[in-house]
């Protein structure tokens, strides 16, 4: 979506309701579009929903304006585990914390991509209650608890959880060092799962010409379905069967047009292991990959 | 006061994880000033002679023997440390969990193209082969957990020392990895 659309989109969202009030937010609106050009898919998406949360939101906007006059009309207040936050209007409780320097950790949500809330790795709660950040909007005066015992308890059970549900096995992986399940695994200091591992049974697919798919590391993120698309949008990857049988495919005629670079996004897009280029392995040398030096996370925390 | 004393095993294991205890460096010096040796690779001493403080498994349990020796380290060490992924999930040979044991005893003695008599071993002699490789604490209580393939030497170290002087654990990030 062009810079220009978006600005007709607010403008006529403008019209209908309280005219000063929402210019700020088509402003901002408009400014998170030229951020970053690599974000286009949810560039659109976000536009969107800051244009239908103007919509909504311009009788709560009026009388933040009597209340307190402040310089920045248009930032939500909020707050996460007691620090003063400020979010646009219509941002996701994580986005607006990595914002402000506050990490939640995530492993179905990928920047760029629509979130989808299926992880539940980034449940923060708002006034008592377990919200998925990645999918909740931040709203006015919205109190977040974040880092407290309680939620990394928890979010440490939910990565123990992935560990004995499927058959990881670290040190038999090509992805091992770049793994996100893996790094919050050691960000959460995880020594041995509280759950008695399930070793289920399933299949490693190399029939495929240009990735692998290993269903025994496949923690069912959907980042491959919802991310990794041919040019003309069609997706390559696909869940199929229902419930704990549920697994990953590929169409097997896209897949094999997919150029390097794809492969390669859907590899890099994978949060564990499950999908593999194929015709390389293990390029880069222990000590230098993604998670051997740094936490997960560490690129947020300022 | 005596030193307290530490025993080590390799179950189905492959001796990675007595590489990396033996990785410390030069506080290999500290380590024999601050504890003794029992049944141990290390030293060679097969059986025990006395009651052990700490003892370090490394391997899960793949066939019978494996399992009574780790029982035997449970019945004479006051704290049990799963050292390694093998100890602690199976590892390498928990692969074949996935496969019926038949499969795999066909495979090895009777299909494999380099087999020459082929026959499936069955001898008193030999261990019992589980029908799956189990990780040590689905067998004993364990006490402790030091993930790694293999554990790095400094976690190792900061695990021995934390527990010898009563103190937490000091965990570096570089030191917990499972690779």
């Amino acid at each position: 979506m062009s810079k220009s659309t978006i600005r007709k989109k607010v403008k006529s969202a403008m019209k209908k309701k309280a005219k000063s009030a929402i210019k700020n937010k088509g402003k901002s609106a408009a400014k998170s579009s030229v951020k970053s050009a690599a974000r286009s898919r949810v560039k659109s998406s976000a536009a969107g929903r800051a244009g239908s949360a103007a919509k909504k939101k311009p009788r709560s906007a009026v009388k933040r304006k009597a209340a307190a006059p402040v310089k920045t009309k248009s930032a939500l207040r909020f707050e996460i585990d007691g620090k003063a936050c400020k979010a646009r209007a219509g941002q996701t409780i994580l986005d607006a914390a990595r914002d402000n320097g506050i990490y939640i950790p995530v492993l179905c949500f990928y920047k760029g991509m629509k979130p989808a809330g299926i992880c539940r790795m980034c449940t923060v709660k708002v006034g008592g209650r377990n919200m998925a950040a990645c999918t909740t909007p931040v709203a006015e005066g919205m109190i977040i608890e974040n880092a407290i015992p309680e939620l990394e308890d928890m979010r440490k059970a939910m990565v123990e959880m992935l560990f004995v549900e499927g058959n990881h096995m670290c040190p038999t992986c090509e992805k091992s060092g770049n793994c996100d399940l893996q790094a919050l695994g050691y960000r959460y200091q995880l020594l041995a799962p509280r759950f008695p591992y399930m070793f289920p049974q399933r299949n490693i697919d190399a029939t495929y010409s240009k990735i692998m798919i290993d269903n025994n590391r496949c923690v069912q993120c959907r980042r491959c379905v919802r991310g990794i698309t041919t040019k003309d949008g069609r997706n390559i990857f696909a869940m199929t069967k229902r419930s704990g049988k549920s697994t990953i495919v590929a169409d097997r005629e896209l897949e094999a047009k997919m150029p390097d670079d794809l492969a390669r996004k859907a590899m890099d897009q994978c949060p564990v292991g499950a999908i593999l280029k194929k015709e390389v392995g293990f390029a880069v040398p222990i000590g230098k990959r993604k998670y051997d030096a740094k936490p997960i996370g560490s690129e947020i925390h300022n | 006061m005596s030193k307290p004393v530490v025993a080590t095993a390799s179950l189905a294991g492959c001796f990675g994880c007595h590489m990396s205890l033996l990785d410390i460096d030069d506080r290999i010096l500290q380590l024999i000033d601050l504890v003794e040796f029992n049944k141990s690779p290390i030293d060679d001493i097969k059986t025990f002679t006395k009651e052990c403080d700490i003892g370090f498994i490394e391997g899960g349990c793949c066939n019978s023997e494996n399992v009574e020796n780790l029982i035997n380290f449970r019945k004479n060490c006051k704290v049990l440390i799963s050292v390694g992924e093998c100890a602690i999930m199976g590892g390498l040979p928990a692969m074949r969990n996935g496969i019926p044991i038949r499969e795999c005893l066909e495979e090895a003695y009777l299909n494999c193209v380099t087999v020459d008599d082929k026959i499936i071993p069955n001898d008193e002699e030999i261990p019992m082969i589980l029908d799956r490789v189990y990780p040590c604490h689905e067998i004993v209580k364990i006490d402790y957990f030091l993930p790694g393939c293999p554990p790095r030497a400094d976690l190792i170290w900061e695990a021995l020392t934390a527990l010898l002087s009563g103190k937490p654990i000091n965990l570096p990030y570089e030191a917990l990895k499972y690779d």
